[in-house]
């Protein structure tokens, strides 16, 4: 069964979820990839404004494919986590609640989720099109230069996704291998 | 007559190459979908199972409504078997490729995913041009065109080593498993695994590359690679990644090889990753 979650996302509601619990998500999230996480970081390190408060908000990683007429978005799957795993922790420190995307993630941003009692959620890498679906509107936010890179604001209903990585320090791509790997 | 030049307009190129960025960004090959339902029979985690259920609906909707797959519809891989007999007209091969693709991007409400530089600037280009064009001359009067839209999140995964002949089968073998392991769930497992072996440096590289564009279970003509690639396969799917590297018996749906003669000296081993999507399509002209 999966558990309904909606955002923005509450230090309860994350100490709830564990690594490997299937997870439907309805609210706002927001995207961002490597050239917009880069710019946020900047801001941050000046003491800046940023152009969405991230406290208690989930960040997903995909810049979608433009969208068809009569959509709200195209294909909207998830890109890999890991690019983004210099700017997450001091996302998290400035109130980032959850993250979406697909892959690894490195010891220090596992790290920072448990001391920001933050989580790191998958979507299936290559279901971009059955994704979109979820996706009831899209607007853009910040960055329009940078095209499928720019931040926008998705409301999405019941967006499916697995918990990897838990604010209590487990990680679902290890205990995965570790039940199915023969030597 | 019989020795006479074939004339081809390159627009006809064009308009193929434009086709062909949409239609395999929207139609997952049907030796890959054949793999997938073969999973869903065999997958053992319960989790792994519903990856690839979901997967296969996201084929269906894609290919029903012509939606892309994965919104990474990536840069455009275009080779060219040029049939020596035939010549081209109407303009510059090249230009009529890129024509296609940035209208095949435009048209097909793909993403455009190039940059201008690696480096300092990385600016979008906005069209995804330009193409990465690779062209054979092949006896004959046919152009046989190939696109593979080659997306970033498995193409960061491969990887190159330049074994020595020592290291013999054996040393493939565990170069390229620990490549798909290292990997793990980044490159959206399930994966098709392209192996080049031989060659040189640059030569192996495009060898991987070429062996994704086989069908998955299809298998190398030369007997001795052909039961090389089942082995790596039955080893890669004991690694327990599984769908999306949540745990499971489906690593990979195929592992595909080919191989070139190589220097006395040398042993050159690429992977190259696709994940479950991999588009490609072919058409000869």
């Amino acid at each position: 069964m999966a558990k309904r979650i909606n955002t923005p996302l509450t230090d309860d509601v994350v100490r709830t979820l564990k690594a490997g619990d299937n997870v439907l998500i309805s609210g706002v999230i927001y995207t961002a990839r490597d050239a917009a996480h880069k710019r946020l970081v900047a801001l941050i390190e000046k003491g800046e404004e940023l152009p969405m408060d991230v406290r208690g908000q989930v960040i997903y990683y995909v810049g979608p494919c433009p969208a068809k007429p009569g959509m709200a978005i195209g294909s909207a799957g998830p890109t890999t986590s890991g690019r983004m795993d210099p700017y997450a922790p001091i996302l998290m420190e400035n109130g980032l609640k959850g993250m979406i995307g697909k892959g690894r993630r490195s010891e220090a941003v596992r790290d920072a989720m448990v001391k920001h009692n933050a989580v790191y959620m998958a979507a299936i890498g290559g279901a971009g099109a059955l994704l979109s679906k979820c996706v009831k509107a899209a607007e853009l936010v910040a960055y329009e230069d940078l095209g499928p890179e720019a931040i926008r604001k998705l409301t999405v209903e019941d967006f499916p996704v697995v918990v990897v990585n838990d604010a209590h320090g487990n990680d679902l791509y290890e205990q995965g291998v570790k039940e199915y790997r023969k030597e | 007559m019989g020795n006479a030049m074939r004339e081809l307009d390159v627009s006809k190129i064009a308009r193929a190459v434009r086709h062909m960025c949409i239609s395999a960004n929207c139609n997952v090959p049907a030796g890959s979908i054949a793999a997938l339902e073969r999973a869903l029979e065999t997958e053992e985690s319960s989790v792994g199972k519903e990856v690839l259920a979901r997967i296969l609906e996201n084929h269906r909707i894609a290919r029903e409504e012509c939606l892309a797959a994965c919104q990474d519809t990536g840069v455009a891989l275009v080779f060219v078997e040029l049939g020596q007999d035939v010549k081209l007209v109407g303009g510059e091969l090249y230009d009529a490729i890129n024509k296609g693709v940035r209208e095949g991007y435009a048209d097909g409400y793909l993403r455009k995913s190039v940059v201008t530089d690696p480096v300092f600037e990385r600016v979008n280009t906005g069209d995804n041009t330009p193409a990465f064009i690779y062209v054979d001359i092949v006896p004959g009067r046919d152009v046989k065109i190939t696109v593979a839209a080659k997306g970033g999140g498995a193409e960061n995964m491969s990887g190159l080593r330049m074994l020595t002949p020592a290291a013999g089968v054996e040393g493939v073998k565990q170069f390229v498993i620990e490549q798909v392991a290292k990997a793990g769930p980044n490159p959206c497992p399930p994966i098709v695994v392209g192996v080049g072996i031989g060659g040189t440096f640059d030569r192996v590289a495009l060898l991987a590359k070429k062996a994704l564009l086989r069908p998955v279970g299809s298998h190398n003509s030369h007997p001795m690679y052909s039961k090389l690639e089942a082995e790596l396969l039955e080893e890669i799917n004991k690694l327990g990644i599984g769908p999306q590297g949540f745990g499971g018996r489906t690593t990979a749906l195929g592992v595909n090889i080919e191989f070139a003669p190589c220097h006395i000296a040398s042993l050159p081993v690429a992977v190259n990753l696709n994940c479950h999507v991999g588009p490609h399509e072919s058409v000869t002209l």
